[in-house]
């Protein structure tokens, strides 16, 4: 009884839960954009790590920690191009173009950090993002404890949940997202572009995975590492499934998946396995899929290229 | 010679492509890429012992490559057979450092069908049931699936039952009556080769010449059709999941009983998906897949040398892999290319006619 209360009723597990979660939320609700107009993304992986490089070198570049940010975000933005142009003109397989955006990824982030930064790794001195305090609710005992001090991309990931939602469900670009996810011929004859929505899908997941991916380097994490997303990438993807494709399932399953994450890292130095209770997200994924507890549906069109002339 | 071509030329343009824009990337980098691919090759072939290693890393890859190739044949992508290799390495393992009395006629055997039935199972059972019951998409299930077996590799050597007596993390080293003999003095190839070979053998008569193979290949290239004709669509879906298990297993199993004999805490082999770009440039045949896995070994054992000697990261190797898979997906690339170099040819010409 003891050792539960020491673990659950500690708030850093909830406070690191929402730090965790972070990564995860973001990704997954960029590859919910990306797979609500149809395309396949399985290359969060890929354009994490990018984001991460870039984001610190840019941060390092220019003594700013937001230019990190913004550069993260459009070197994802460019990564994501490299999906979304093969799989909307080439017809191409997005799930092999996504696998080798991971490995190619993995590689140059890799050879660009020993290229440029040698053996040591990044510098030490690199800008980091700000932690925010926010006064009052941080004062509150416990709740203020996990959500009055975090990380500035934790409160801006919340926000752009909300508003990922409200633009998937309530603005006429979000319709035409996911009719063009569902049925691409029937958004055509009512004139919608297939490609342009497509583009505009993918380019935000390439977006939000970059952003993912700085807030591991330069905010939950000192710096970049070789393959330093260490599957994060397909957890969030992992977490869209299992958030049925919408902004605020993914959040809530990044959240579980974030618990599971952060309480795998507080039984350290207990007796119970951090590495079974690790395998949650992917067993509750696979739960999901079957149905057992509410059936999680793709988009009808998610993954088949869109051929104009047909 | 006409169909040697076509089959040969996809795969070719993109290894060719990847080099050269590996090569772009190194020289942009201000490193000399003739020495550094000079050296690269060097490390993979230049002697026996180093040819001898690059074969030995090719045994694991064809295996597992035959495996996501008969997925592939049957429409089915199997991305997660890392996980897969990982379990047919656990229950080979164990296999191998307990049943010490039994004569290696008997133990090599059992701990080698131990792990393609693990792998199997863990690749067949989960993903091809949801796949055939409810139509879970097997790249969700498979990669869930091999994530699962990477964690429950590291349980099993950090707190779990097969952890060796002691504080480091890894399991007990297998018998010697387990162990695949070497097969080149002082190199990493072991006996395993002959495994790798024969199976190489079996998959591509299982494929073409067998009813089973064409009814496996009916449902891949058309599942309506084939539903149509009576084919238990369901019941393939299972079997060829099931198969690609029982290879990436076959694949855990030899390389551990051939050349790491022990668990360590490290489950990162990277097999499993180097393996799918195998598969993918053979173009899914067994015989295709014995020169793409020799490549693909060759980068990845001769990186190291290129990275001691040209001082190019070894990791400038997954550039080119990521570039190889990016450019045999993008097929229609080069028609693509070729048509709009057409266009314009065709437009010169009659601008010029117009003019004239």
């Amino acid at each position: 009884m003891n050792f539960f209360l020491q673990v659950f009723g500690n708030p850093e597990l909830y406070a690191s839960t929402l730090a965790m979660a972070t990564p995860l939320a973001l990704a997954a609700l960029g590859g919910t954009f990306s797979e609500r107009t149809g395309v396949v993304n399985i290359a969060m992986e890929g354009i994490m790590l990018v984001g991460a490089f870039f984001g610190v070198m840019i941060a390092v570049l220019t003594h700013s920690s937001l230019l990190g940010l913004l550069a993260g975000m459009v070197a994802g933005i460019i990564t994501s191009l490299a999906l979304a142009w093969p799989a909307i003109r080439l017809q191409s397989d997005q799930v092999i173009i996504g696998m080798a955006i991971n490995v190619f990824a993995g590689g140059l982030t890799a050879f660009l950090l020993n290229t440029v930064y040698g053996y040591n790794g990044t510098p030490t001195n690199t800008p980091f993002l700000p932690t925010i305090t926010i006064p009052g609710l941080v004062k509150i005992p416990f709740l203020g404890q996990v959500i009055g001090q975090q990380n500035l991309l934790v409160y801006v990931m919340l926000i752009l949940v909300v508003v990922g939602h409200y633009v998937l469900f309530h603005t006429n670009i979000g319709l035409q997202m996911r009719a063009v996810g569902e049925h691409p011929e029937a958004a055509a004859t009512v004139g919608v572009s297939v490609v342009n929505i497509r583009y505009l899908g993918v380019s935000i997941g390439g977006m939000l995975s970059g952003m993912a991916g700085v807030y591991l380097s330069l905010g939950l994490l000192n710096g970049f590492d070789v393959n330093m997303t260490n599957g994060r990438g397909y957890i969030a993807l992992a977490a869209m499934i299992f958030g049925k494709w919408t902004p605020f399932g993914s959040l809530l399953s990044s959240l579980l998946f974030g618990f599971a994450i952060a309480l795998s890292i507080s039984l350290q130095g207990y007796q119970v396995s951090a590495n079974l209770v690790g395998m949650l997200p992917y067993v509750l994924t696979i739960v999901a899929l079957t149905g057992i507890i509410g059936r999680s549906r793709a988009p009808l069109a998610d993954g088949i290229p869109y051929e104009p002339s047909k | 010679m006409k169909r040697l071509w076509k089959a040969l030329s996809l795969p070719l343009y993109a290894v060719i492509t990847g080099l050269i824009l590996g090569a772009i990337i190194m020289a942009i980098a201000k490193y000399n890429p003739w020495s550094a691919y000079g050296s690269l090759l060097m490390g993979a072939f230049g002697n026996p012992i180093a040819i001898g290693n690059t074969v030995s890393g090719a045994i694991p890859l064809m295996l597992t490559a035959l495996g996501i190739a008969v997925a592939f044949r049957t429409g089915l992508f199997n991305i997660g057979a890392e996980g897969q290799y990982w379990v047919g390495a656990m229950a080979a393992v164990f296999i191998g450092y307990n049943f010490a009395s039994m004569p290696w006629y008997f133990h090599i055997p059992l701990a080698l069908i131990a792990a393609m039935v693990a792998g199997g199972l863990w690749g067949g059972v989960i993903p091809g049931l949801a796949k055939a019951w409810v139509g879970a998409h097997e790249v969700i299930t498979t990669m869930m699936m091999s994530y699962i077996a990477i964690l429950l590799a590291h349980y099993m050597v950090e707190k779990g039952p097969m952890m060796q007596q002691g504080f480091v993390p890894q399991s007990p080293p297998i018998t010697s009556s387990a162990t695949l003999p070497t097969i080149l003095t002082n190199s990493n190839l072991s006996a395993g080769l002959y495994i790798a070979l024969a199976a190489v053998v079996v998959v591509h008569i299982l494929l073409f010449y067998t009813s089973f193979g064409y009814k496996l290949r009916a449902v891949g290239y058309n599942a309506f059709a084939a539903r149509y004709s009576g084919l238990p669509v369901a019941l393939y879906t299972v079997l060829s999941l099931g198969i690609s298990g029982v290879l990436a297993g076959l694949a855990g199993g030899v390389q551990f009983l051939g050349v790491d004999y022990q668990l360590t805490d490290t489950f990162q082999s990277g097999y499993g998906y180097t393996a799918i770009v195998v598969a993918l440039l053979a173009r899914n045949n067994p015989l295709g897949i014995v020169l793409a896995s020799i490549f693909f070994s060759a980068l990845s054992s001769g990186s190291q040398m290129m990275q001691i000697t040209s001082g190019v990261s070894a990791n400038m190797t997954d550039v080119i892999t990521g570039i190889i898979i990016f450019f045999v997906a993008a097929d229609r690339l080069y028609a693509y290319i070729l048509r709009t170099f057409r266009k314009k040819q065709v437009i010169a010409v009659a601008r010029k006619e117009v003019q004239g």
